[in-house]
């Protein structure tokens, strides 16, 4: 959890996102082809049966959290992992530290994980003198650039390929190239030093499973395959709630996390592994560390937003959404961009910084429609809506106004008297709530139709 | 048969052509409308901006107006049905005096086209259109009523009009209620995403079952300097009965 309280400017930050025409062509064009590509993918499959054996698994798991914690504990440790529990990012940044120290460790390869970025992990190892190098071509974009993901599977997705273009040319002096073919290949040639000199990898992981202690991974490029069996030591950093029972529950989440990331029936690679490398294997790191993180989430499994924790971080409900869709993941000011993105901060980093984002929804229902898991997002961000109005964090005009009308719904004329006088008031209420807002309002008829129907 | 008419905030105060549209095309098929008098607002206002208490008071007097009757009631509005239907059982699940009222309220509720087709069979009775006409399908009839077969059955039906399908047409138009409000550049920028597709079918008349919805769509297609009509269904349908 962060220790800043100040709310964050969504308004601000998103009508700024809005005027950008660049970042919205961006947007439209990446999120609609994943929407497609998704929709393509489950063609004939019976996707209802699915979520719903998909999302009771996650519910069990959510029922028994510890028990399956102790479980994989147990299973992975006798396979050769070290696992440690990490209560908050500090903590965190304490193990990651020292066992990074211990090993005279200077530079690290990394792949993806949005659990790194939620406890600003790069930050930390910088300031403690060690180089953190992302080696998804998406972070690696981002990292040169000095920014933040702005999507949790497709963290560059901002940028088209003239900016990378430009990016590549100014930081890493090739020459400009808007092929993303060439730029790839330039990519590559750097990362693969990387990889081979590398003395530890660190990784996310998508599933821990119980009853095998293996962690899970996905991925397209191969660099998750490089960061966890060529160096000697690697380390694992993920959040307890990313459990599943056991190996032959995995089928039911690799049919429907492909599928509904990136429109895939299966990624490139899908590596499961358990512990460090056995005598006669030719790969696999000789050290395995796997670091889970709660940072919150044992409060939220206890709480009525436990349903949250079935999320698979598929990203499907970002590309779904129509406020992330034109503003982008940067305007959130979050980890977690979208609508599992707006639960989370409200839920891990407090009402007071995150209330704004409650704003950032129509409630338009295309997140709960898309969610592999079924995680009812709408009624979820309904709900912190109502716990942001009982905690008195609404404008007082707002509050004022909602409650004049709790008072005139229940009276039937006071209720005309209020339709009165919003047509007697029209102007004013015009020049008051300001001209963007109501230009787009007709004007309230000179009958209503109640007065009509007498 | 009759039914009870809930009008609408929106039509009541905006359009009450689109409530006098709904009334006619009912009486033509045959239907008595009972206009309750003590109708207000349903409270989807304030339950989509978190106040579930004032949300609460507007439920508990549509249940006191609408409680007594066993009339199916018609709400020409896909959000509203939406907020009766499901929102209300959910608000009085662990109120013991209201809990059975307003799990039998919600049973009572359709949205105008769902009743329409579903008990009236307007869609088979051959009704007359005219023009291209084109169909925004609004998030909570689509997404929480399921209602997204009817009002395209009704549109299909309708001879001598042509009706052309809007691409995306399940997607939001940035309306939201309070939205709107909050986040008028957003929601600005999708109601022009929205024009854009509906100027792009070539259309000359855009409708929906949410006047929520069609307003903010018609300030963007004015923005936009293009005269596409837009009009309630009610309104469509009815002028199909002259």
């Amino acid at each position: 959890m962060t220790d800043s309280t100040k709310s964050i400017p969504f308004r601000a930050s998103a009508a700024k996102a809005v005027r950008d025409r660049g970042l919205r062509a961006a947007l439209q064009h990446a999120t609609g082809v994943f929407t497609v590509k998704r929709a393509d993918a489950f063609a004939g499959a019976d996707l209802e049966l699915w979520r719903n054996e998909a999302s009771e698994i996650r519910v069990q798991v959510l029922s028994r959290l510890e028990d399956y914690l102790g479980r994989f504990t147990a299973n992975a440790t006798s396979a050769g992992a070290q696992i440690h529990r990490a209560r908050d990012a500090a903590a965190a940044h304490d193990i990651i530290g020292s066992i990074l120290r211990d090993h005279g460790i200077e530079r690290v390869v990394k792949a993806k994980s949005m659990v790194s970025e939620e406890i600003h992990l790069n930050d930390y190892l910088s300031r403690i003198g060690i180089t953190p190098v992302e080696t998804d071509l998406g972070e690696y974009i981002i990292q040169i650039a000095g920014e933040h993901p702005s999507h949790i599977i497709v963290p560059a997705i901002h940028k088209d390929r003239r900016q990378v273009g430009t990016l590549f040319s100014e930081k890493l002096g090739c020459t400009y190239s808007e092929d993303p073919e060439a730029l790839c290949k330039v990519a590559k040639h750097i990362l693969r030093e990387e990889f081979l000199s590398a003395k530890a990898g660190m990784s996310g992981a998508n599933f821990m499973v119980a009853d095998s202690g293996s962690i899970v991974l996905f991925s397209n490029e191969g660099n998750i395959r490089m960061c966890t069996t060529l160096p000697p030591l690697h380390i694992a950093v993920t959040s307890m709630e990313k459990i599943i029972p056991s190996l032959s529950d995995l089928p039911k989440f690799v049919r429907l996390l492909p599928r509904s990331a990136t429109g895939q029936v299966l990624t490139s690679y899908m590596s499961v592994i358990t512990g460090t490398r056995k005598p006669g294997e030719a790969t696999g790191a000789q050290e395995l560390h796997i670091v889970i993180v709660d940072n919150g989430r044992s409060l939220i499994v206890n709480s009525e937003y436990r349903e949250m924790l079935k999320c698979i971080r598929c990203g499907a409900c970002l590309n779904a959404c129509p406020v992330y869709r034109t503003v982008g993941g940067h305007a959130y000011g979050s980890t977690y961009p979208g609508p599992m993105g707006i639960v989370y901060t409200a839920l891990l980093e407090g009402m007071e910084k995150a209330h704004p984002l409650l704003d950032a929804t129509t409630l338009c229902g295309a997140c709960g429609d898309v969610c592999p898991v079924r995680v009812p997002l709408p009624a979820l961000l309904r709900r912190l809506r109502e716990e942001r109005v009982e905690r008195g964090l609404t404008p007082p005009s707002e509050r004022f106004g909602m409650a004049a009308f709790g008072v005139a719904a229940k009276s039937p004329s006071l209720f005309q008297y209020g339709q009165r006088a919003a047509g007697l008031f029209w102007p004013l209420a015009v020049k008051m709530a300001g001209k963007e807002v109501l230009d787009r309002m007709p004007v309230p008829a000179d009958r209503t139709f109640r007065g009509r129907m007498s | 048969m009759r039914v009870q008419l809930f009008g609408t905030c929106l039509i009541d105060t905006f359009y009450p052509e689109t409530g006098e549209a709904t009334v006619r095309l009912l009486r033509h098929f045959g239907v008595e409308v009972d206009y309750p008098r003590g109708q207000t607002c349903c409270g989807k206002p304030a339950d989509s901006g978190g106040y579930r208490r004032e949300s609460k008071k507007a439920a508990e007097h549509f249940l006191s107006v609408y409680g007594k009757s066993g009339d199916p009631i018609v709400v020409p509005s896909g959000s509203c049905a939406s907020m009766i239907k499901n929102h209300y059982p959910e608000l009085f699940k662990d109120d013991e005096r209201l809990r059975d009222t307003a799990r039998s309220v919600a049973a009572r509720v359709y949205e105008l086209s769902q009743f329409l087709v579903n008990v009236l069979r307007v869609h088979e009775a051959g009704l007359i259109g005219r023009g291209r006409i084109t169909y925004h399908a609004s998030c909570q009839l689509t997404r929480e009523l399921g209602v997204t077969e009817e009002p395209l059955l009704l549109l299909q039906s309708l001879r001598g009009a042509e009706f052309i399908p809007l691409p995306d047409a399940d997607r939001c138009c940035g309306f939201g209620g309070v939205f709107m409000a909050k986040l008028p550049e957003v929601s600005r920028a999708l109601a022009g995403e929205k024009a854009q597709s509906v100027i792009s079918t070539g259309a000359d008349t855009l409708t929906g079952c949410d006047h929520g919805c069609l307003m903010n769509i018609s300030s963007a297609i004015r923005e936009n300097g293009s005269d596409v009509q837009v009009k309630h269904i009610a309104v469509v349908l009815a002028e199909g009965l002259q």
